[in-house]
């Protein structure tokens, strides 16, 4: 019970972090970090998958909510959320049996980072070309997707070193 | 049927996630249409108000920008002000006062809570809706230049379209020479937008200053838009001149939100059909 009152104030505090602060960045003029996903890498695997893409499809309508861009991030987000499993048994081979001694914190960083980087980079590709939506300024989609993904990393690596419990 | 049955089991994930998918997707493609965006757009209740108080707090930041951009928006209006005065002390017939018999426009104040302009498809929302007589299609500005049109409108707030919206497209024209085009944005950077359809005899100049065109039922005659900034010589069909806006997207205040007194009666008269 107390881990889904955790998971529901991480929710919360994403989509209010992300939203108030994050979204105002604009480094170099235009480049955002979109950390709130971190919520779908510390999301518990489960067999039943209903709630869990039903949560980051929320997750993801909650950003668009606010910044006005009609379900650009819900898209991105719930494409992520279908093939988190999928990254999961390619990069920890991984399987059902597994899945309730999954944690991602015990896990060695190259594999941790692998998983990580593709789930954004694809998450971040999705969002960019919806938004754009048109080949005209492809090279601009690809550009903003390095560039948010390298921002959105640095920012996740950072957070799960100064949060990580060490002994 | 046991077959169906086994399909649905087996796919039931993949089915799921493509509704949500489609539900998604939905909502991008209404969201660009002008008349249909109603369901996710911050002008909703809970979101704006959110806003309404993030804005309460960083309003404070920039009021010493603020401060100097109406004193000088003040300043011209008051030397504008005494020219009028003049003349009408200088002549000597019946005064009639135009502004009681023949406004045309009402302007009303606005401030804008949320402001993005990175996307393609950019938009603003305003603290003020139908509660405060704004309603959809009615001109914002500033004292630099054009914002935007407004949107979707809720009792409180308004969303705006920004003219850094490859939706949107206004009507233009050269100050000096009177030739006109429409004007559209690229998606590309948000300083420049570009100024199309003018005609090839039209001379410009870089530097030349370009203000609304009274042509639409939106936009007063003669507000500031921005300056030339390149033209294209070559020979492209549709001409495209390159325009710097005088505003700053990034960074806007308050804004004023226009309302056309003589729109339906100009409407009415448009669609009539010919006999």
């Amino acid at each position: 019970m107390s881990k889904t009152i955790y998971f529901a104030l991480l929710f919360l505090f994403l989509v209010l972090l992300q939203v108030f602060v994050l979204n105002n960045i604009f480094f170099l003029g235009y480049v955002n970090p979109y950390l709130y996903i971190i919520f779908l890498f510390l999301f518990p695997l489960k067999k039943d998958r209903f709630s869990f893409l039903f949560i980051a499809f929320l997750l993801g309508l909650s950003i668009d909510v606010f910044s006005d861009s009609g379900g650009i991030h819900a898209s991105a987000t719930l494409t992520i959320a279908y093939f988190r499993l999928f990254f999961v048994k390619v990069f920890f081979s991984k399987y059902e049996v597994d899945y309730p001694f999954f944690n991602l914190s015990l896990e060695p960083f190259g594999k941790k980072f692998n998983y990580v980087t593709s789930l954004t980079l694809v998450h971040h590709f999705i969002l960019f070309s919806f938004a754009n939506l048109s080949f005209e300024n492809f090279s601009q989609v690809l550009l903003n997707t390095l560039y948010s993904s390298i921002f959105t990393l640095v920012l996740y690596f950072l957070v799960v070193y100064i949060f990580s419990k060490k002994q | 049927m046991q077959q169906l049955i086994y399909f649905f089991r087996k796919f039931k994930y993949f089915l799921f996630f493509l509704l949500l998918q489609c539900a998604a997707l939905s909502l991008i493609f209404n969201n660009l249409n002008f008349h249909k965006s109603k369901y996710v757009t911050s002008a909703s209740a809970v979101t704006s108000s959110l806003y309404n108080q993030a804005f309460s707090v960083s309003e404070y930041f920039s009021l010493k920008d603020v401060n100097n951009e109406l004193l000088l928006e003040n300043t011209d209006l008051r030397n504008r002000l005494r020219r009028r005065q003049k003349i009408t002390i200088l002549s000597d017939s019946t005064l009639v006062d135009t502004l009681k018999y023949f406004q045309k426009y009402t302007f009303s104040s606005a401030k804008i809570i949320n402001n993005n302009f990175t996307r393609a498809f950019n938009f603003l929302t305003l603290d003020k809706g139908r509660n405060d007589s704004l309603y959809k299609e009615m001109a914002v500005v500033n004292g630099k230049g054009i914002i935007g049109i407004t949107e979707t409108v809720s009792p409180n707030y308004t969303r705006v379209q920004s003219v850094l919206n490859k939706n949107s497209k206004l009507n233009a024209r050269l100050k000096d020479s009177r030739y006109f085009g429409s004007l559209k944005w690229d998606g590309r950077d948000y300083r420049v937008l570009q100024l199309t359809d003018i005609p090839r005899q039209a001379p410009v100049k870089i530097g030349d200053t370009i203000e609304t065109d009274g042509k639409s039922t939106i936009f007063p005659e003669g507000i500031l838009i921005g300056k030339v900034v390149g033209i294209n010589n070559d020979t492209a069909v549709d001409n495209v001149i390159d325009v710097k806006l005088f505003n700053d997207m990034s960074n806007v205040g308050p804004v004023y939100v226009i309302k056309n007194l003589h729109k339906y009666e100009i409407k009415q008269i448009e669609n009539t059909v010919n006999e």
